[in-house]
């Protein structure tokens, strides 16, 4: 008892009121290597928010040049001419495109990815898991225009046989209709934006389920637990947040893709019922496509378009981390 | 574990080697492009006047000529070492915008320039103006891919309807009138147009609304306006969804339309349907009428002409430069190469490459302009 008393009143070394210095040295940051940590860190993280904030004015100010004289409704146009004079342009076509190729992709990519990751960490031989995670991580590195070209010169000519099939027994629902186009469409990109993002949201999800406390899975066993059980009770529920953060920067990439659309899609400016028939077109893709010819004010719409983008984007980053914030009693790493 | 450690370490390796190989054939291949391409360049280099022409010219634009202004930088640069010319093809807007922000010695561009535009070079070009000079004409073809039909022929109501989604079909009877003799297949019409902003399109379009005004009600312009049918970038990706696809027609530069490609006769209302080649794109250039006031030379085609032999869609795009008060480091070689491809010898190898020289009365008004530049 009088041990623990001297020992808790040791540290204040007067009774008087503490000094802002004291404040700090309660805090532990009086040495010098910490307060240097200290401002790098700070000054990182305010650099960040001014690069986001330089960009969100750039983009503003570009864009509120050219929306002011856009004759058409900017968010309800059908058509995208900044030649002409009075100007018409509109991103409808785009907001759709770009949503529906990455819904696509995502119903797609994730259930293949997190199967590929529970393979590799619990079913797997270890001979075998390395040289697959091995090859799935060197997808990542293929550029996107070596996606685009391998999609428009081998997969575009590969998808009749699927397309006439999903066309012969879904074609009623109007979505999976093809009248016998090139398929050069929503779902064709959407299958190839899906093989792009595999390999993040399969390399994360796979580090996540590893994190899995071995205890945790080791005691459910005990308890006469299958593998499957196992997966679906202790790693699936601890691995939620991962899995759902590495969808999100699968989605991500999947929002921003580029060249690979526009090397594959059909564009044009109209929004089509059914996913198989070629056209429509995303904020990249139609910002790559329209870049080279366009005028001063051309890009200055364009930009306006990719302000949008930028927008959905933050707004889908938010939508993630509300999410992840709710489990976070799961969450080891992204807490 | 180890193992996996080494297999890992031999993967790379053998990837290292792989792409060390590449690398290094392609460096291979390069050098014998270059090597093979000068020796051949230096043989027709004897008719250049050089002046005082040295340093570096930059230059940017229309992408539809970039193989006209390599074939002439070829031939250009072998016979004046001092010269480096460097165009970058990044689009007639590019070009333009490159110009009148001062950062280029002379644009491409296959449409003039307009009022503003004009307005803006006033502000580069101390004293004068920026000003059209028309040095490359070439015929836009309409190609197609349709098994067993070799001469098609078409009207712009018909290409109209084609391009419109009106006509879906090969064996439409619009189609037969035109072709009483081609046995035309029950095939769905896949038209293809283009997906980026292009002078190709801008001047597709005009020949459309100039023949055709009551099947094609838009305005024109780069961007293509019409709903339906399908898109691809580039005159090369057009041209590669038409030898891809039975049944597809599209519009592209002359070069493109071969290996596969056939290309449309224009039936104009002239006694015979007219061929998309460089000469009788030539013929169309000669009727055109010129709209550019003082030195500009931007012509006025007419896209409606009946003339014998006359292709009627027809493109011609411009080198832009100012008239006065072009920088002083730049002008001698801007003139000098100018001078060249504005030659007799510079408009011969227009042909060649699929594309069509000035008409006689045209290039030598721009000689005369291009001596006048100061």
């Amino acid at each position: 008892m009088d041990i623990s008393t001297q020992n808790t009143q040791a540290p204040p070394p007067t009774p008087q009121p503490p000094t802002a210095e004291q404040k700090r040295a309660a805090r532990g940051t009086t040495r010098p290597g910490d307060r240097v940590f200290l401002a790098l860190s700070r000054g990182s993280g305010i650099f960040l928010l001014v690069i986001m904030a330089a960009i969100a004015v750039f983009l503003t100010y570009r864009a509120t040049l050219a929306i002011s004289k856009d004759d058409a409704n900017f968010l309800t146009a059908f058509e995208w001419n900044t030649g002409v004079v009075p100007p018409k342009f509109g991103i409808a076509v785009l907001v759709y495109g770009t949503i529906v190729s990455s819904i696509i992709a995502m119903v797609i990519a994730v259930p293949i990815a997190v199967a590929i990751a529970l393979f590799l960490t619990h079913y797997a031989p270890r001979k075998l898991s390395g040289p697959i995670a091995y090859v799935i991580d060197l997808l990542a590195a293929v550029p996107s225009i070596v996606y685009g070209l391998w999609g428009a010169l081998i997969l575009v000519p590969n998808m009749d046989g699927l397309f006439g099939w999903l066309d012969r027994y879904l074609g009623w629902t109007g979505i999976f209709s093809w009248e016998g186009g090139a398929p050069r469409s929503m779902l064709t990109v959407g299958i190839l934006l899906a093989i792009m993002i595999l390999p993040i949201i399969t390399n994360v999800s796979r580090e996540v389920f590893r994190q899995v406390p071995q205890m945790h899975e080791e005691a459910a066993l005990a308890l006469g637990a299958t593998r499957w059980e196992v997966i679906r009770m202790s790693v699936l529920p601890f691995g939620r947040s991962g899995v759902i953060s590495a969808s999100m920067l699968g989605l991500g990439r999947a929002l921003g893709e580029t060249m690979a659309v526009a090397t594959v899609l059909s564009p044009d400016f109209d929004i089509h019922a059914s996913l198989l028939n070629p056209g429509g077109g995303t904020f990249a893709q139609n910002i790559a496509s329209k870049f080279g010819e366009a005028s001063e004010f051309g890009r200055d719409a364009l930009i306006a378009s990719g302000l949008v983008l930028f927008v959905i984007t933050l707004l889908v980053n938010g939508a993630a981390r509300a999410i992840i914030a709710r489990r976070k009693e799961y969450s080891g790493a992204n807490a | 574990m180890k193992l996996q450690r080494k297999n890992r370490r031999a993967l790379a390796l053998g990837a290292l080697a792989v792409s060390g190989a590449l690398a290094l054939t392609a460096c291979g291949s390069d050098d014998t492009g270059t090597s093979g391409g000068d020796s051949s360049a230096s043989a027709g280099a004897s008719n250049i006047k050089c002046d005082d022409a040295q340093g570096q010219l930059l230059a940017d634009g229309s992408s539809a000529q970039k193989n006209a202004i390599d074939a002439w930088v070829k031939q250009f640069t072998a016979a004046c070492k001092g010269v480096q010319i460097n165009y970058k093809g990044g689009g007639s807007g590019a070009g333009v915008t490159a110009f009148t922000q001062g950062q280029v010695a002379f644009a491409g561009s296959d449409s003039a320039l307009d009022e503003e535009e004009i307005t803006a070079s006033k502000k580069i070009c101390s004293g004068g103006q920026g000003i059209d000079l028309p040095m490359v004409g070439g015929p836009i073809a309409v190609g197609y891919n349709v098994p067993g039909v070799d001469n098609l022929v078409l009207d712009a109501p018909t290409l109209a309807k084609i391009f419109n989604d009106k006509i879906k079909n090969w064996n439409d009877p619009a189609i037969a009138k035109l072709n009483p003799d081609a046995k035309l297949p029950d095939l769905k019409i896949q038209a293809f147009h283009r997906s980026d902003e292009s002078g190709t399109t801008d001047n597709f379009t005009k020949y459309l609304i100039a023949t055709a005004k009551s099947e094609w009600p838009y305005e024109g312009g780069k961007a293509w306006e019409a709903k339906g049918g399908q898109s691809a970038a580039g005159s090369s990706g057009v041209a590669q969804q038409v030898k891809q696809t039975s049944g597809a027609i599209s519009y592209m530069e002359l070069s493109y339309a071969k290996d596969g490609i056939s290309a449309v006769k224009i039936d104009t209302g002239a006694d015979a349907p007219v061929e998309a080649t460089t000469a009788n794109a030539s013929k169309m250039i000669a009727a055109a009428k010129r709209v550019g006031t003082g030195k500009d030379m931007a012509l006025e085609l007419d896209y409606a002409t009946k003339a014998a032999g006359a292709y009627p869609i027809t493109l011609v795009t411009y080198e832009i430069v100012c008239d006065k008060g072009n920088k002083s480091e730049t002008l001698p070689g801007t003139k000098a190469f100018l001078r060249y491809i504005a030659s007799e010898d510079g408009q011969k190898i227009l042909e060649q490459n699929d594309y069509a020289p000035m008409p006689e009365e045209i290039i030598s008004e721009v000689r005369t302009t291009i001596d006048g530049l100061s």
